[in-house]
């Protein structure tokens, strides 16, 4: 195969790889619009408690994280050794800021106990917690609709959990990339494989646009 | 059928079951849905046999010995659209008629007599408005639409007849239905076809169809003692359901005389028509639905109520419609008088007002 | 009976010395493999493993069912046994058997390709399958799962305390096998065709692997997320199929069915494929119709995705709902109407001869013909009111899998044999076999579609007594079908060592893979051709053989 067919295919073989990606995220998303319909009242109150800054910052993280990716693979086109090594190096540590802030917040919300499961409590949407003014946090739910929040914190899980998982194997390969990079594997015009991995690391970005608002943005004012 | 003349058709279709490859026809709608099936199979054979023909015909014709040498063919566009169209011709005509049947099996008259069904692993429970209680077993009378109303207190079941022709899953958390008028008396098979553990294939039973004298004689015998609806009175009280739902002007809770069948209109402004389905939402999951002109207040019963209690309250709910309180106290054993659901409750109600009549 | 096989002086003729096999030696050179014929033929072994399996557990219910009674196994037993018999020969089977033996070896060779897209990638595919099955058999003899192939909510979720999990991960690991099969020959075929080789002169082959590759790549992912969201509420406990936590279990099955219906696409179209083959080469003639095949083959797999809720008729679905894809049902059934008669009709004006190979294509003609025409029954809503969840379903699709598509792996296998191994199997026993095959079948699963008339249930380890002339009758022919499936088996193995040398071309076949030694060199070609003739161009055939120099190996 010539170099060009080569650096074609591996690029459509990504492309495709995306698209069941895509498939596969499509089943939670559609998951998520039933029930959001649903159980509206409960999907607001979920999506109050977690927090819009952290969530904020995060993606700010992800979308500055798609930048150094592209600005590596732009290196690489242009033979730039050592800017393709602290492109990689910026995303990684991008990548890991990310995956820190959901520790935090995955750690807040198992305190809470809004994780699913047995230790879920409900009872903190019924009565819910008074700020520092005496004014309660949020608009209280009825038991039963309180019950149904467990159904969007499961989605929050199952959806930012996947995702975070697709993050951690996008860091470990880009460990490989940098170790490969710094031996110069990628300054030789042979770049397919950092622009494909440019791809996935843009499409994993790409998720997480659709999932903030989802996730993070119902009815705040 | 009434293009085939009857008798052919009785012939046929006693030979059919007398050599067991149909059940028997006990219900009006066997009858059609058998009609389908002999089209289909018909079709089938034809077209079977059509295939096999031209195989085996082009076979001998054009075997190696007489044909040596093959003629190179590209294709015809009119076979490729003959045989595009006539089955696909055929196929509409059979999606047609299955859909004509599916909609007639699946929507029950309005004058049916509803018999709640519940499924949990492993065994039926049917529970007559009369308050007799069936386990494995359905005593139907012959001659009147029976509507079943089926749930699962567990996993999911399917309620099947197969001498009816009618199937119909039952899913935990939401009702289903299905409709038959039964047409022969005897005794059929009761099977659940949902896989659902263990003791899936001794989840069956009897559907004993009777003249209505021998039901009614069944009914008689069978009674609890207390009507569903009685059962329903009850739990409404221990629940303490009227301490706001009490029909005073000023009430928490909407009034419920009559809301049966009703159109309500919720706090969100969306319309709904008031089911058995929507009671049961309404009692598990109320802040779902909040009529208008009240607050979510309500609390769940989610936990606290069997899938038998919900029936009774359903029951007694629905007969709040008719003031049949009075009947429904003395009389257990006669079959409730067909009654008109729907928005003709309404106006059927109105018109009974305070008086009820056997 | 004439033949039009042709094979090369037995006296003087040798296995060409250089072939993929004797390339290399030792086993890390198999294992370690890139070469897409090594990993068809470590599929072909490991396949017919879980074929052995998943044979095993059928018998053993065929057993049972000899009696009314629950007599030969506990229920919990029994239900055990289907279920793992549906695992095994659905995923660990059927979905892999002719695109991951026969579409792996062939494919490059029939466009003219040294070897696949990422052939990487196709050797973690078949780790990804040995995983997934190894995963499987841990869960089976662990205490097995009883929930059914179809893992229906909240019973396998809440109501089981079987090995579910494992068992989902298997399929999930599994899966994935299939995704990257599926990536690796869209891609191959899109970009590395031979020059010459355009769309149109594609084997019919390689469309029908086509369309089922696009079924693997966009259908699976939706059960790999079905599956998982199974396992996160049977461990932690969230609740999205829960009704008690306001979830739908209806819900899991749109999501397993989204995928499980296009699966029987993926499944039947790469047979579909290798009996445009084999009637072909058999009746040495161009497929009749040959776009309108290309293109069903693509029509069944775009539709296919649009009709899964069909078989979800009676849970509860709205009746509009029921219309929109009873609808699609009916077309979905239209390809393959067409495919059925453009065969019959490539017959038309043939030469025909009734090698072993063709004998199957038949017994794939009859039998998917009756399976494909059931389907129609069980689409048409009304009455599949009546015969949804019985044995009527359980015949169906034994139809369209074992009578259609086993029937066609058969085909194709002993079709290609001696160009995968440079040795022609025994043909007379061979042949035998396929009738042994078909008779046995139809004894088997013809009494399934009366039961189902009748109302018996599927899944059912005891049923009513009246019921049991027609399983006896079942069980008998299961006996007959498993002689037909163990002789192949047997005398395949034997030609390994002492069938005939095949030469390149044994059945004067047209297709690139014809053109090479038996078995192919690792590199497939010396040089890659440059593509003039048109496809099942019979004609160029003979004037080839008239120029025909005998290939040395």
């Amino acid at each position: 195969m010539s170099l060009e067919q080569q650096q074609e295919t591996a690029s459509f073989g990504m492309w495709l790889f995306l698209l069941t990606e895509i498939m596969f995220f499509g089943g939670m998303f559609t998951a998520y619009l039933i029930y959001r319909n649903w159980y509206y009242p409960a999907f607001v109150a979920g999506s109050h408690t977690l927090d819009i800054t952290l969530g904020t910052f995060n993606t700010l993280l992800l979308i500055v994280s798609s930048f150094t990716m592209a600005m590596g693979v732009w290196c690489a086109e242009t033979r730039r050794q050592k800017g393709l090594v602290w492109s990689l190096i910026a995303t990684i540590i991008l990548g890991l800021g990310f995956l820190g802030i959901k520790t935090i917040e995955y750690k807040e919300k198992f305190e809470l106990h809004h994780v699913p499961g047995a230790s879920f409590d409900a009872m903190s949407f019924v009565n819910v917690p008074l700020d520092k003014d005496g004014k309660p946090k949020d608009k209280a739910l009825a038991p039963d609709m309180a019950t149904h929040t467990e159904i969007y914190f499961s989605l929050y899980f199952a959806m930012t959990g996947m995702h975070a998982v697709h993050m951690i194997i996008g860091i470990g390969i880009l460990f490989v990339l940098l170790y490969k990079a710094a031996k110069g594997a990628y300054s030789t015009g042979h770049i397919t494989t950092i622009e494909n991995f440019g791809l996935y690391w843009h499409f994993v970005d790409i998720v997480w646009i659709f999932l903030f608002p989802l996730l993070y943005l119902i009815s705040r004012h | 059928m009434n293009h085939i003349s009857p008798v052919l058709w009785q012939y046929l279709v006693k030979w059919l079951t007398n050599f067991a490859v149909i059940p028997p026809e006990a219900s009006t709608i066997a009858p059609q849905v058998d009609a389908l099936l002999i089209f289909m199979t018909l079709v089938s054979l034809v077209g079977l046999t059509l295939v096999a023909l031209i195989i085996t015909t082009f076979c001998i014709m054009y075997r190696r010995e007489k044909s040596p040498v093959a003629t190179q063919i590209e294709g015809s566009t009119l076979l490729e659209a003959t045989w595009t169209i006539i089955p696909l011709g055929l196929f509409l005509i059979m999606f047609v008629w299955g859909s004509v049947l599916y909609f007639r099996i699946y929507t029950p008259p309005t004058n049916a007599m509803n018999i709640y069904i519940v499924g949990k692993q492993w065994m039926w429970k049917a529970e007559h408005p009369g308050g007799q209680h069936e386990i494995n077993s359905l005593h139907v009378p012959i001659g009147k639409p029976v509507q079943l109303t089926l749930i699962s207190q567990d996993v999911f079941h399917s309620f099947s007849i197969p001498a009816f022709r009618v199937k119909r899953e039952a899913i935990p958390g939401r009702y289903t239905t299905v409709w038959f008028e039964a047409t022969k008396t005897g005794t059929y098979h009761l099977f659940c076809t949902q896989y659902c553990g263990t003791a899936h294939s001794a989840m069956i039973g009897d559907i004993v169809v009777q003249t209505p004298e021998e039901y009614k004689l069944w009914l008689s015998s069978s009674t609890s003692g207390v009507s569903l609806a009685q059962n329903g009175e009850r739990l409404f009280a221990s629940l303490s359901c009227g301490a706001c739902h009490n029909g005073q002007p000023d009430a928490r809770g909407p009034n419920l005389g009559h809301v049966f069948g009703s159109k309500l209109t919720l706090t969100t402004g969306q319309n709904v028509l008031v089911d058995e389905a929507y009671l049961r939402q309404a009692i598990l999951n109320p802040s779902a639905h909040i009529t208008q002109g009240f607050a979510p207040i309500m609390p769940t019963y989610q936990g606290q109520i069997s899938e038998e209690g919900l029936i009774s309250l359903v029951e007694y709910i629905k007969a709040l419609n008719l003031n049949e309180r009075i009947q429904q106290t003395t009389n257990t054993t006669e079959l409730l008088p067909e009654v008109p659901e729907g928005p003709k409750a309404k106006s059927a109600a109105t018109a009974a007002q305070g008086v009820a009549k056997p | 009976m004439s033949t039009i096989v042709s094979l090369p002086d037995q006296a003087t003729a040798r296995v060409p010395k250089r072939n993929y096999i004797t390339e290399e030696n030792g086993l890390l050179s198999w294992l370690l493999t890139g070469d897409h014929k090594r990993i068809a033929m470590l599929y072909m072994g490991s396949i017919t493993f879980f074929f052995f399996i998943g044979g095993a557990m059928a018998g053993l219910i065929r057993l049972e069912l000899l009696t009314p009674m629950s007599d030969l196994m506990a229920s919990d037993t029994y239900n055990k046994v289907f279920t793992m018999h549906g695992i095994v020969m659905i995923f660990l089977f059927l979905v892999p058997s002719v695109p991951a033996t026969l579409g792996n070896f062939l494919i490059p060779i029939m466009i003219g390709a040294r070897d696949l897209a990422f052939p990487k990638i196709n050797l973690l595919s078949w780790y990804l399958y040995l995983a997934g099955g190894a995963l499987a058999l841990y869960a089976m003899i662990t205490g097995g799962v009883d929930t059914g192939w179809t893992f229906t909510t909240p019973l396998s979720t809440h109501y089981v305390n079987t090995n579910v999990v494992t068992t989902g991960l298997a399929i999930f690991v599994a899966g994935f096998s299939s995704i990257f099969t599926g990536l690796n020959f869209i891609v191959t075929i899109h970009r590395m065709r031979a020059p010459g080789m355009t769309w149109f002169k594609l084997p019919l082959f390689c469309w029908a692997n086509y369309a089922a590759a696009i079924l693997m790549v966009l259908g699976t992912p939706v059960v790999a997320i079905a599956f998982v969201l199974v396992l996160l509420e049977r461990t932690i406990g969230i609740g999205v199929f829960d009704p008690q936590k306001g979830g739908d279990p209806l819900l899991f099955q749109h999501l397993f069915w989204f995928y499980s219906h296009p699966a029987v696409y993926i499944m039947i179209l790469p047979g579909m494929g290798v009996i445009s083959e084999v009637i072909s080469t058999f009746a040495r003639k161009r497929v009749f119709g040959y776009t309108a095949v290309a293109f069903s083959s693509v029509a069944i797999a775009v539709f296919g995705f649009f009709v899964w809720a069909h078989h979800m008729f009676i849970m509860g679905i709205s009746n509009y709902a029921m219309l929109v894809f009873s609808l699609l049902t009916m077309l979905v059934a239209v390809p393959s109407a067409i495919k059925i008669f453009n065969w019959s009709f490539t017959l038309y004006k043939g030469s025909i001869t009734f090698e072993t190979p063709m004998l199957y294509a038949f017994g794939f003609m009859g039998l998917f013909t009756i399976g494909g025409l059931t389907g129609v029954f069980l689409g048409t809503s009304g009455t599949d009111i009546h015969l949804t969840e019985t044995y009527f379903i359980v015949a169906h699709f034994h139809f369209v899998m074992v009578g259609g598509m086993l029937m066609a792996f058969l085909s194709g296998i002993h079709f290609w044999w001696p160009k995968m191994t440079g040795r022609m199997y025994p043909e007379k026993i061979s042949q035998l076999a396929a009738v042994v095959t078909f008779i046995g079948f139809n004894f088997t699963f013809f009494p399934q579609f009366l039961l189902g008339m009748l109302g018996m249930p599927r899944r059912y380890a005891a049923y009513p007594p009246e019921f049991q002339v027609l399983n006896v009758f079942s069980s008998a022919g299961a006996s007959i079908l498993g002689v037909g499936y163990l002789l192949p088996m047997l005398y395949l193995v034997w030609s390994l060592k002492y069938g005939e040398v095949a030469g390149n071309n044994p059945w004067q076949a047209t297709g690139l893979e014809w053109q090479t030694q038996s078995p192919p060199l690792t590199e497939n070609f010396k040089e890659i051709p440059i593509v003039t003739q048109d496809v099942y161009d019979y004609e160029w055939l003979e004037r080839q053989k008239e120029h025909e120099v005998t290939q040395v190996g």
